[in-house]
């Protein structure tokens, strides 16, 4: 046993052994991707940017319950509402820090209205703070950018909800 | 008028083995990255350039145009000194070696003792580097480096003296030229592969990177430095590694000789297999970064004391009573 370990150890065997795997590992498949010019595979439910969507006929979807405001675990949600002319209520202001939200997703499984939903983008980053304070207008831009994604990720997730 | 004829031609010169040598420095750190990069199943730089081939270029002038830091504390002219140091005796080394029959720049009787001399220089550079940081890492890096750097400098010297032996010659043409019949890669393997392992040790490379081992010491004796003078230090570290892959495949590889001296290998002009020969070597420099951890201090101290020295000492004795039984010792015309 010893007189084995030591023959191994003048041989190098187990450095020659290491330099075969490493020769074989170079002809491999490689694990990672040129990323900015292909991305990876992104699951339905990947939380990313949020994004505040609307019915086809344009209406939003947000009714103002406050459910996202009250779970949001980072208090990262500012929402103030008061009731439109025809009687419904809807928000005047819905304002998100991007800074603040840790992604978790529980304003997105809260909403019962399916408004507030975090799509698949997770490039959005900024050169300024400021940017990155989320209100209403640009949230519904999102939704209306990234709408064809996000129904189509809402309606594959839908058995495991 | 005349001397300064001579002046110029022997600038010209220079600047004909430098420059190929930077450009091949960059793309040798390209290469290193790459196959690093491939071991680990990652793609390495492949974005600057073809396959990334510029990718060193980019970093070099993102260091040029970096701020040069100098601590308040330290001593300003040491510390400027220090890469400018390392990074001249690198390049000067590179005056011997000769990369074909006829491409040299100095073709001097001793050249094997002048790389040895240039290269146990090249300790200076990193210990003033962390001796004028005047801070903790780097002067602890420092201090690992020189003590590891002189040790195999010790075992390298007596692997030299049994090729020495075979060719009885100090120049490194006669070197090459004795290896026509029979690399001295085959007679001294055992001397080859310790030559690899101290090569790596000399140039601070894993497993033997001690110096810089970010875990422990940020960055050893660069910790300090930024912009050029950063760059300065590694441009002079993988000159050191490229002159050493030089020198192993002149001592032991036959330089710029073909493998097979027939037909369509002898065409072949030598400085192809000169620089194949280094990149084989260098490519496993590449490789056993990739697959090494790091060797712990008194491992490192214990490896090259007491196993590489006494190893390469036995075998200086067995190389000169193998020459001296066969009575095959070189007519070296002393006698």
């Amino acid at each position: 046993m010893k007189l084995n370990r030591i023959f191994k150890i003048i041989f190098l065997a187990e450095f020659i052994k290491a330099i075969i795997i490493a020769i074989g590992e170079i002809f491999k498949k490689k694990k990672t991707i040129n990323y900015p010019f292909e991305k990876g595979k992104i699951s339905p439910r990947f939380r990313g940017e949020h994004a505040l969507r609307r019915y086809p006929n344009g209406e939003e979807r947000c009714i103002a319950c406050k459910l996202c405001e009250a779970v949001c675990p980072a208090q990262a949600i500012t929402i103030e509402s008061e009731e439109r002319a025809d009687g419904s209520r809807k928000t005047t202001r819905y304002d998100i820090d991007m800074l603040k939200c840790i992604y978790c997703g529980l304003c997105e499984e809260s909403c019962p209205v399916d408004a507030i939903v975090q799509g698949p983008n997770f490039e959005f980053a900024t050169e300024t703070r400021e940017e990155l304070y989320y209100n209403k207008e640009k949230l519904l831009d999102n939704g209306d950018r990234w709408e064809s994604v996000l129904a189509q990720n809402i309606k594959l997730d839908k058995p495991y909800r | 008028m005349n001397y300064l004829n001579i002046f110029l031609n022997e600038v010209f010169k220079i600047s004909l083995l430098l420059i190929p040598i930077l450009v091949s420095v960059a793309i040798i750190v390209w290469f290193d990255r790459r196959v690093w990069g491939f071991v680990q199943k990652r793609k390495g730089p492949n974005v600057v350039g073809p396959f990334g081939l510029l990718q060193t270029l980019a970093d070099a002038l993102k260091y040029i145009f970096k701020e040069i830091i100098i601590p308040a504390s330290a001593n300003k002219i040491v510390f400027i000194l220090a890469p400018i140091i390392t990074m001249t005796l690198a390049l000067s080394a590179w005056a011997v070696i000769p990369i074909s029959e006829k491409l040299f720049v100095a073709d001097i009787n001793v050249g094997i003792l002048y790389i040895f001399a240039i290269s146990s220089l090249g300790v200076y550079g990193i210990i003033m580097g962390g001796w004028a940081s005047n801070s903790k890492y780097p002067f602890l890096g420092a201090i690992r480096s020189a003590a590891q750097m002189v040790s195999y400098e010790v075992s390298i010297g007596i692997i030299i003296i049994n090729v020495l032996l075979c060719v009885g010659s100090l120049n490194l043409k006669d070197i090459v030229l004795a290896q026509k019949n029979l690399w001295f890669v085959i007679p001294l393997f055992p001397m080859f592969i310790i030559f690899f392992i101290s090569a790596l040790a000399e140039t601070n490379r894993p497993p033997f990177d001690l110096p810089e081992a970010e875990a422990e010491l940020v960055a050893g004796y660069q910790t300090e430095y930024s912009g050029m003078m950063y760059a300065m230090f590694w441009l002079g570290e993988y000159a050191n590694i490229l002159l050493m892959c030089a020198l192993g495949s002149i001592l032991f590889l036959g330089g710029w000789l073909s493998p097979i001296d027939i037909y369509p290998f002898n065409i072949i002009p030598g400085p192809f297999w000169m620089i194949l020969k280094i990149l084989i070597l260098f490519f496993m420099f590449a490789l056993i970064k990739a697959i090494v951890p790091r060797y712990r201090y008194d491992q490192l101290m214990r490896l090259g004391w007491k196993v590489f020295l006494p190893f390469s000492l036995l075998y200086v004795v067995l190389t000169a009573s193998f020459l001296i039984y066969f009575d095959l010792l070189p007519n070296t015309g002393i006698q």
